[in-house]
């Protein structure tokens, strides 16, 4: 079957690829652009793990086609930090220790980042229920609620 | 404890392998890649149990961008009546479950399995395969199973003299029960019934392996143990252990469900056949009908009390599903049940019972909550009978140093009625509830925690720094650990002390991650290693001041001249012996290699609070404390991460989580959807009383702390249903359907 072209921006980078028309988004990131960084844990909307925001918008991408992100802008766990410093949820997870296998990791830092930022001061229950589509088996999520309510706090401390 | 003689140990130091874990940058397997690399798939039985009369790959092998298609045949053969054992597995079982031999013993059994260049052709070519099957009937759940006119799964087994799908009994006795029973005031007797649950691991079971033409084979992998993957590959394969380098790539969760191998030795044989190097993962899908879980069970477990509360007698009888080859965990179902208790007459009794289900793995403490639930769940009924709280009813009765335990040992210094008291004297206890369908549920439990062998090494670099290599998979945090040891060993900054995890090729023989072992084990042989480093520290420094080694100390990082040479050198740091180490003798480091003992039993004691939506039967769980002894808390985070993680799982166990299969013999639920595992907002903070008596057998007094939270969860939360709604429901999950049944059940009961 004919591979279709598809323009997009990841992390802020121009990008082109050619992609099967069954291909999904997170199959296209992990595979043909070597971004392994965003996670496939069922495939089917369920886990969270390949948490990814379209357009500003949290997706999981394995629900996503890749031609149809064409045309959109898309951010990974891969542009979350910068050269010489993690994003304060990075840091935070690791002062806090909310990870411990670490593979549902890159998905929850992407849907926390998500609701930081339409929601800078969230209660645990909303917190909570943000990040209820991201499946954790190691952490029984204590650790991963925390270091997003205090990095949501010093973030607001450093806005001020 | 807040020891304050301690720089590094007890502290919550950022992990070594961090920063790649919450950047991505971290090498799962499925992140792995090789040039030229082909896509592996398998063909799974559509049927749950029928005979293999014959497999035709021709039509698979001629389809365009195929390389290569495997059956069992390829394999090396392992005859039913010659027991191959490794570990606590058997080769038998092991090919049989990777491969179906003679015949397909559960929806979803792997069959063959095709390399092709993409996963979608390899798809493909898994359909063209042919198989003639001879179709049998099947039984799945052990009632099934058990049956007069059951289909047996296997000719070979026997039991009492007939062909049965009793694969083993295991048999714990002390005293004399019949005798304890007589004596006492109180008896109860209760049958439970638990649903199969999975690990749960959000990472699925992923491989590449490459052959070369001489058969040397790079495996990497998800597992809990690369040497495992090395050991069980090359039995299956037929290459020997030298050719074949295992390395571990981070690990997405495993909980025992990585202990053994599905993949690996199947990629090994297509890229063998294929000369290319191969990928396989698997889907969720896969995942939830053909690995792991644990067994569901059914048990009956009888109390006897005299008024004061001291136990005298318990019986116990575990059947537990081992899936459709023999293996359940009933040492842990009928070994852990008592253990928290000093009784003087228990018998317990374990059934290893096949039936055509995936088969089970390895889960957190394996059958310890299993026996727990039953024995958890029966105290809170003497303890009501007595008219006595159901922790001091515990306490009571708690093991302690010298008590015998009914699977053998008798106990050490141990802390369960630490973690009693803790309970008992914690806010959470004694905090009224409030709500009207609200409860309190508590429960205790026991794992056996592992020793075994490990290895490690520790050099220091030429500028003075320290790379620690070990041979476990770190899945919680376990390198963070390793390097506060070793930097308190040293006496020197924790970012000086770098934590690998080795290949299979690169250091020496160590056992799974597993067993609670990890830290327990490593911990002592890098401090072996690291011991023997700091003498070599000494003699260096010695030989630059030509003095005697003895007269040399080692102290914060650095060597120092003592006695009557104190004052005649000024102390090296490790910075300046690593830069003059050629001169002096050579590299700096050491290895030790060690079959651990010691690592002695964990307790923990739960205390669960729910509250019941009486209209809907949903339960939720509000409050939770587990109170654990966990010896030495090196890195007090990842020890609460682990209790945590092991309290989740049990609410999991006791809510929702189960296999459901339809009336064909197929699990109707293999996805994440259905099968629900606790979400983020199905859980209240989960609180830690974190309980610090040092194992004595330990340098630093570890004791293993992974796997004792799942024990005591289950029952607590059934105990605090009860407690809520003044039923006992003895079978898991439950979920809303089923506490709603009990509730109707009670108001009928109630009405007539
Ligand atoms: S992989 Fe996309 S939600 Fe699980
Ligand atoms: S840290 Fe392992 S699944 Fe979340």
């Amino acid at each position: 079957m004919a591979k279709i072209h598809v323009s997009t921006t990841i992390n802020g980078e121009p990008t082109e690829f050619l992609c099967d028309p069954a291909d999904t988004v997170l199959d296209t990131l992990r595979d043909t652009l070597g971004l392994t960084g965003s996670k496939e844990g069922c495939g089917s909307g369920d886990c969270g793990a390949c948490s990814i925001t379209i357009d500003g918008r949290l997706v999981c991408s394995c629900l996503v086609l890749a031609a149809e992100a064409d045309g959109h802008e898309i951010e990974t766990i891969e542009g979350m930090a910068g050269s010489d410093h993690l994003h304060p949820l990075q840091r935070k997870f690791l002062e806090t220790a909310a990870l411990q296998c670490g593979i549902c990791t890159p998905g929850f830092l992407m849907a926390a980042k998500s609701l930081l930022e339409k929601n800078p001061d969230p209660t645990e229950t909303e917190v909570r229920y943000w990040l209820a589509g991201n499946l954790c088996r190691c952490t029984g999520y204590d650790k991963i609620v925390r270091a997003v309510m205090e990095t949501a706090a010093e973030m607001r401390e450093g806005a001020r | 404890m807040n020891d304050q003689s301690h720089k590094w140990i007890g502290k919550r130091t950022i992990r070594p392998d961090g920063a790649d874990k919450v950047t991505g940058r971290a090498a799962y397997a499925a992140d792995a890649t090789m040039p030229g690399m082909v896509w592996g798939k398998v063909l799974r039985s559509p049927h749950p149990h029928a005979v293999i009369k014959s497999i035709d790959t021709s039509k698979a092998e001629a389809l365009p961008g195929v390389k290569a298609v495997a059956t069992a045949a390829d394999f090396v053969d392992f005859p039913v009546d010659t027991p191959v054992p490794l570990g606590i597995q058997d080769m038998r079982w092991m090919s049989r479950n990777m491969l179906a031999k003679e015949k397909v013993l559960f929806h979803g059994h792997p069959i063959a399995a095709v390399a092709a260049t993409s996963e979608e052709i390899a798809a493909e070519a898994c359909a063209l395969i042919e198989v003639d099957y001879d179709v049998l009937p099947f039984a799945i759940e052990i009632d099934d199973a058990l049956a007069k006119d059951a289909p047996i799964l296997h000719d070979f087994i026997e039991f009492e003299g007939r062909k049965s799908n009793i694969a083993g009994t295991l048999e714990h006795k002390l005293g004399d029960v019949e005798a304890g029973f007589a004596e006492a005031d109180v008896i109860v007797e209760r049958s439970f019934t638990t649903k199969p649950v999975h690990q749960g691991y959000i990472e699925t079971h992923a491989c590449v392996v490459s052959v070369a033409p001489d058969d040397r084979t790079t495996i990497w992998s998800s597992s809990q143990g690369q040497f495992m993957v090395r050991a069980m590959t090359a039995y299956l394969t037929g290459i020997p252990q030298s050719h074949i380098k295992a390395i571990p790539a981070e690990i997405g969760g495993g909980f025992g469900g990585k202990t053994i191998v599905y993949l690996e030795p199947v990629a090994t044989i297509l890229s063998k056949k294929s000369g290319r190097p191969v990928k396989m993962v698997m889907t969720r899908e896969e995942v939830m009908r053909a690995t792991g879980p644990t067994s569901g069970s059914k048990s009956t477990v009888k109390i006897g009390a005299k008024k004061d509360g001291t136990i005298v007698a318990g019986q116990g009888t575990f059947y537990l599903q081992a899936g459709c080859l023999p293996g359940s965990p009933i040492r842990g179902a009928a070994g852990c049940a008592f253990a928290p208790y000093d009784i003087k007459n228990v018998h317990s009794f374990g059934y290893d019972v096949v039936s055509n289900r995936s088969k089970v793995a390895a889960y957190r403490a394996p059958g310890a909550p299993i026996g727990a639930f039953a024995v958890e769940c029966v105290l809170d009924e003497v303890a009501e009978k007595l008219g006595m709280d159901p922790l001091k009813l515990r306490l009571k009765n708690a093991a302690k140093e010298g008590t015998k335990a009914a699977h053998g040992p008798t106990f050490p210094r141990i802390g369960y009625a630490e973690t009693v008291e803790e309970a008992l004297n914690s806010t959470h206890y004694k905090t009224p509830l409030t709500g009207k369908y609200q409860g309190r549920g508590v429960a205790s439990g026991f794992w056996f925690n592992a020793g075994g062998e490990s290895s490690a090494q520790v050099n220091i670099t030429e500028d003075g720094n320290v790379v620690v290599t070990t041979g476990h998979p770190d899945i919680g945090g376990s390198r963070a650990s390793i390097a506060n040891i070793t930097a308190e060993l040293l006496g020197i900054d924790y970012d000086q002390v770098s934590v690998q995890i080795g290949d299979t090729a690169t250091i020496g023989y160590s056992n799974l991650t597993g067993g609670s072992r990890v830290l327990f084990a490593s911990a002592m042989v890098v401090t072996e290693s690291t011991e023997q480093v700091i003498e070599q520290l000494k003699g260096r420094a010695a030989k630059i001041w030509g003095i005697d080694p003895s007269q040399v100390v080692w102290e914060n990082g650095e060597a120092r001249p003592m006695g009557e040479h104190s004052a005649n050198f000024p102390s090296m740091s490790l910075e300046e012996l690593a830069a003059k180490a050629n001169a002096t003798g050579g590299p700096i480091g050491a290895g030790s290699q060690s079959n651990t003992v010691g690592a002695e039993g964990g307790f923990a004691t739960h205390v669960c609070d729910v509250e019941v939506d009486v209209d809907l039967g949903i339960v939720r769980v509000i409050r939770y404390t587990c109170f654990q002894d966990v010896g030495r808390a090196i890195h007090p985070s990842y020890v609460e991460g682990q209790l945590q993680g092991g309290m989740a799982q049990g609410i999991g166990w006791a809510l929702n989580e189960e296999y459901i299969y339809d009336k064909n013999g197929r699990v109707d639920n293999p996805g994440f959807l259905d099968y629900r595992m606790p979400v983020c907002s199905d859980l209240p903070m989960l609180d830690c009383g974190i309980i610090e008596i040092p194992n004595p057998k330990h340098p630093q007094g570890v004791r293993g702390v992974g796997e004792v939270p799942l024990v005591p969860g289950p029952a607590a939360v059934r105990n605090a249903v009860y407690d809520a709604l003044g039923i006992r429901i003895d079978d898991l999950p439950l979920s809303p359907p089923s506490v709603l049944a009990a509730i109707d059940a009670n108001s009928r009961q109630a009405a007539e």
